[in-house]
């Protein structure tokens, strides 16, 4: 049965026939439902004295303090990234190792067919290297990040930090339910994007939408831990690494809420002007979280996900990146050629062809940046494991790489534009290209604009 | 918003067309924020799930499958909402999905520790339909607060079957399952409260009906699609319009599909 | 006689309550706090401040519930013991 227009046009009329105030209709129809809910609750609820409440109140008097709340959101913050970070090196490794192994029975395999070396090069230094280098890198981090995150949210802490730091986001134009997107960004941009539902301005959810971006995700922590365990970290020795490591991370991640804010800011009084709405936020009863249950499902959930990602992604993303690399023109490789090109752009902004190679080709998954740069400068026409950060250390430092190169590249990988998921993400959730547009355009302004400048000052005042 | 209409059509394709087979059972899990409605879903579907490509409970909208007594059900978890009266997009798709994705018992997950609260949506849902079955969950949590609930005197005041649950330990859920089979098979009916309101409303709505039940036929809720034009609602119209344009589309796909 | 004070609830002070007496909130705000339990009668809560100054935390019909001071200027409660 099919409604037609005529039907609909003669509901409308319908209504309009009412002669009731809607508003006193809806107030009066919330009011009854409410009033009957609170009389059959009578009837049918026993309530004894209890002591639950206090613990409730307790831990809220802590996490809100004036004292302690804002400093244990920041030891939070920085005790999930490390555990991130520290928890997720031996599982990689010992996944690189597999797929190593893996790689040279496939090699085996190839050679025994007489497989010409092309397709050899394709399929395994190509598409195999690439698939195994995102599930290796990508998937023991995600494992630990998301089950942390779920727990943190089951907790029913979230809501205190979005209760926390409404005030700031409210300063900057937007809503406190953008901390709670944000900290979702940190997994996944794309599911930071979907939780901008939870807000219900659809101008505040734009912002949200927007400067999702900046905060790093998932695929894009191995490429900045790494960075910074290279060049920040092996300076204070072995042991402290990791600690340095984690320390510049997150210093990162504070730049990149500090430029959501300002972006936030900037928006709020230019391209999406307009009131603040509303807050009204539920702080729900603590509640003890399954651990098991929730490390399970997550620990599948993300699985598959990066399963996915990386057959979809960084398999043809690995191919290509060979071809690219072994196919020659005139002497020089593609890669070579484009990255050649980029140069100039590259220097001013304090980095080289090659990285912004790296990132363009990077689109389609962050993940696979810091790979395709490592295997560029190679020029070995394939994706190489570097078995320390030593000799990645070396590599990098012997193509031109300074304090100011890594940098630069961390704040240029913080602000870059969206991955592809996160952009067609952003095209579903909005369903409007002048948008999707936007967050590409804005965050590379940005991330041009900042590297520049520091490039510019860093030159300028002979720091190099 | 303005793609308002888009995200209709998509929610509603996905939600128009959940099953397996047609020989689905279509069950929606309704209920407040911070319910647990989650961990009834994970329970009773396990991994038979399409979840979203993200496990934060802010956002759920997701499908699940079981099965039980031979039947095969197909679970949809619509997001967690304080009332249906449509002040957000997820109280749209959640109203929507119950009251145009035609499922065949929408279920109502209530905090037992806050149920006066929580029944305001439970009143909501038996405006819109009969074929409701009311879960209290966490009630060990209740019973740490020192509340304790008539489950059997609450299913005589709403006159829908209501079951008590601790869905972290999986007490309850097969008795929920048993419910949910019963009045989707139709082994057992309910005659749900409904609420009553000033005399002026009444009045409109009796005025109004027998020309909503000519417009709508059998598909709508009369009375509830009177209350919501009464009260302004603007979002109705496009929910009727998306639905049937919905309905349309499918209608079409399948008849090309037979070609 | 009893005293009919009516005061913003955004007046209120950490530990007091408020019988609510009216809803000033328009639109969108309206159905919300509506849908929240502030309807009249309820008795409301003022349980906590954010440590930045605002929202505040309020217990509605069981549950806690963080308004702005915008928000909570809006609804007109008298207060109780």
């Amino acid at each position: 049965m099919s409604l037609t227009i005529d039907k609909l046009q003669q509901l409308k009329l319908l209504s309009q026939q009412s002669q009731l105030d809607s508003d006193l209709v809806r107030d009066q129809i919330v009011s009854e439902i409410y009033k009957k809910s609170a009389t059959i609750a009578d009837k049918v609820i026993l309530k004894k004295p209890h002591k639950k409440l206090d613990l409730d109140t307790k831990l809220d008097d802590i996490l809100t303090s004036r004292i302690f709340g804002y400093p244990i959101m920041l030891l939070l913050l920085g005790l999930v990234l490390w555990i991130t970070v520290t928890g997720a090196n031996y599982p990689s490794q010992l996944l690189a190792k597999i797929f190593f192994g893996g790689q040279e029975q496939l090699t085996v395999l190839f050679q025994y067919l007489n497989a010409p070396d092309w397709l050899h090069g394709i399929l395994v230094l190509g598409v195999y290297r690439g698939l195994a280098w995102v599930v290796s890198v990508m998937l023991p981090p995600m494992a630990i990040f998301f089950p942390l995150f779920t727990f943190l949210e089951d907790l029913g802490y979230l809501p205190r930090v979005a209760f926390n730091l409404d005030r700031f986001f409210r300063k900057a134009g937007t809503h406190g339910k953008q901390a709670l997107t944000m900290s979702m960004g940190f997994g996944c941009n794309a599911a930071g994007v979907i939780a901008c539902r939870i807000i219900d301005s659809p101008r505040e959810k734009l912002i949200a939408i927007l400067t999702n971006n900046f905060v790093p995700c998932n695929g894009r922590f191995p490429t900045l831990i790494t960075i910074a365990a290279i060049f920040f970290g092996a300076a204070a020795g072995a042991i402290y690494s990791t600690y340095i490591a984690s320390l510049v991370v997150v210093g990162i991640v504070l730049v990149g809420i500090a430029v959501t804010l300002l972006t936030s800011y900037a928006l709020s009084k230019t391209l999406l002007r307009g009131v603040p709405s509303t807050f009204t936020l539920e702080l729900p009863p603590y509640r003890k979280p399954q651990v098991m249950r929730v490390f399970i499902r997550s620990v599948y959930d993300r699985t598959i996900f990066v399963l996915k990602r990386a057959i979809v992604v960084a398999a043809p993303a690995g191919a290509i990146t060979w071809l690219m690399a072994n196919i020659q023109i005139n002497g020089s490789s593609i890669i070579e050629i484009l990255a050649g090109f980029l140069q100039p752009f590259g220097l001013a902004l304090g980095l080289d062809g090659y990285i912004i190679l790296a990132f363009i080709l990077g689109l389609p998954a962050n993940e696979i940046v810091l790979p395709i740069l490592i295997m560029s400068y190679l020029s070995q026409g394939s994706m190489l494991e570097l078995n320390s950060l030593a000799a990645l250390k070396n590599l990098l430092v012997a193509n031109g790489w300074t304090w100011l190169t890594a940098l630069n590249l961390l704040l240029f990988s913080l602000l870059h534009f969206p991955c592809a998921t996160t952009m067609l993400t952003i095209k579903k959730e909005t369903g409007s290209l002048k948008w999707t547009a936007l967050a590409f355009i804005i965050p590379t302004a940005i991330a041009i604009l900042v590297t520049f400048t520091i490039a510019q000052m860093a030159r300028l005042f002979g720091l190099l | 918003m303005e793609n308002n209409n888009n995200h209709h059509a998509f929610i509603h394709k996905s939600y128009s067309s959940p099953k397996n087979n047609e020989r689905d059972i279509v069950i929606a899990l309704a209920g407040n924020p911070n319910t647990g409605k989650s961990t009834i879903f994970n329970s009773l579907t396990g991994l038979n799930q399409h979840t979203g490509n993200w496990p934060g409970k802010t956002v759920t909208n997701s499908k699940g499958y079981y099965q039980y007594y031979g039947s095969n059900f197909t679970l949809v978890d619509l997001p967690g909402t304080y009332s249906l009266l449509a002040n957000s997009q997820d109280e749209q798709i959640a109203r929507d999905f119950i009251c145009f994705g035609k499922p065949a018992v929408t279920v109502v997950v209530t905090d037992g520790t806050n149920l006066e609260r929580n029944l305001n949506l439970a009143l909501q849902v038996l405006e819109i339909t009969n074929n409701a079955v009311l879960c209290v969950n966490l009630l060990d949590e209740a019973e740490r607060k020192g509340i304790s609930i008539l489950l059997d005197k609450l299913s005589t005041e709403l006159g829908i079957p209501v079951v008590g649950t601790v869905a972290r330990k999986g007490q309850g859920l097969e008795k929920l399952k048993e419910a949910i089979w019963q009045l989707a098979t139709k082994k057992i009916s309910t005659s749900p409260i409904k609420i009553k309101y000033s005399q002026e409303i009444e009045e409109m709505i009796k005025m109004m009906t027998p020309q909503l039940e000519h417009l709508l036929g059998e598909q709508l809720a009369v009375r509830w699609v009177a209350l919501r034009l009464l009260e302004g609602d603007e979002t109705i119209f496009n929910s009727i319009e998306q639905y049937h344009l919905a309905k349309q589309q499918l209608l079409e796909g399948a008849v090309a599909l037979c070609h | 006689m009893s005293s009919e004070q009516q005061l913003p609830l955004s007046a209120l002070t950490v530990g007091n309550k408020g019988k609510v007496m009216l809803l000033l909130a328009e639109g969108a705000l309206r159905r919300r706090l509506l849908d929240l339990g502030v309807v009249a009668d309820s008795v409301i809560e003022v349980i906590r401040v954010s440590p930045a100054g605002d929202p505040t935390a309020y217990l509605i019909r069981g549950s806690l519930i963080g308004l702005r001071k915008k928000e909570a200027h809006a609804i007109i409660v008298n207060p109780i013991q």
